[in-house]
């Protein structure tokens, strides 16, 4: 009976991340035609909901705790976000910079 | 003296082996392998970001993406990452082998699902001219997205391999530490999957 209990516990994370991970991705892909593209501010948007999104997945379907346990992976996740945010948005600055400076559009 | 000569000719003997026996190692290094896939994704993604715009006179994002194939996609993947899930918990708490195989089976087939709608899509944008050596933007589109297909792909495989082994040897301790390591995989490609669909397709439709 434990074990069934257990097993419906473990179903019903999955289905609740699975369903907000739905809408999520639902209100992306309604919000950007209904804004349109002439308002680039929609890519806030779509970032926000898109961080939400990866949140909930790590959080309820790769297990990702912030308890004592879990901290080693919360580390090394933590750690290579540092790393992918430095590269993404450094290299994003740069280029974007360089484009501007040459008077090309980028 | 004869005791420490042989301290010295035999150190402690230690099994180099013993640590790809503790699962918990076992499933961290495999984290550490994907946090380091994540690294070169996102290498691919910074090209990708410099080059929305540089079409060089061909065909941009706004006559290449097809938003609707994207969200059936999108909600392949997704379902398919829920499905592997559920066979994760079946086979944690043993329940039988046949409903284990059954999500596997799904989730290979939601898999397929989604490379050939992917492929289709390729197919079309190459038929209105959207090949990688027409432009940076697209080379940049084709070294990114059809990565991650690639990624899938290697996914069914591996998901191939996983059902013939519980066939032939069943589920022992083996073959659920490797299908651990597939289902982490999977949901890890699904979260790939909402940065492309961010960033490649909406933000290379806005900005392109």
């Amino acid at each position: 009976m434990a074990e069934k209990s257990g097993f419906s516990v473990h179903l019903r994370t999955y289905l609740t991340g699975y369903v907000l991970s739905v809408v999520l991705t639902l209100a992306a892909f309604w919000a950007v035609p209904a804004v349109g593209r002439e308002n680039k501010s929609v890519l806030l948007l779509v970032g926000l909901l898109g961080v939400a999104q990866l949140t909930v997945q790590l959080k309820c379907f790769l297990n990702v705790t912030t308890q004592k346990e879990g901290r080693d992976n919360l580390a090394l996740i933590l750690f290579s976000t540092l790393i992918l945010l430095i590269i993404v948005l450094g290299t994003a600055w740069i280029m974007g910079n360089l484009a501007m400076r040459m008077h090309t559009t980028m | 003296m004869s005791g420490n000569s042989s301290s010295i000719s035999k150190p402690p003997s230690v099994d180099p082996g013993a640590i790809h026996k503790d699962p918990d190692m076992v499933i961290f290094g495999f984290w550490v392998f994907m946090m380091s896939d994540l690294i070169f994704f996102g290498v691919v993604f910074a090209i990708y970001i410099t080059m929305i715009g540089a079409t060089a006179g061909g065909p941009g994002p706004r006559e290449l993406f097809d938003f609707g194939s994207l969200f059936a996609q999108t909600m392949l993947l997704l379902t398919s990452s829920l499905t592997v899930g559920i066979a994760t918990i079946t086979m944690k708490h043993q329940r039988s082998q046949g409903s284990f195989l059954f999500w596997v089976v799904i989730t290979l087939l939601l898999g397929l699902g989604f490379l050939t709608l992917e492929l289709y899509d390729f197919s079309e944008m190459a038929a209105k001219g959207g090949v990688p050596q027409r432009s940076g933007y697209l080379s940049a589109f084709f070294g990114l997205v059809p990565l991650h297909g690639l990624h899938v792909t290697f996914g069914c495989l591996w998901m191939l391999v996983m059902i013939v082994q519980v066939l032939m040897v069943g589920m022992t301790d083996l073959v659920k530490l490797r299908f651990l390591r597939l289902a982490l995989f999977w949901h890890f490609l699904d979260l790939i999957w909402i940065g492309i669909f961010s960033v490649v397709y909406f933000g290379g439709w806005v900005y392109g």
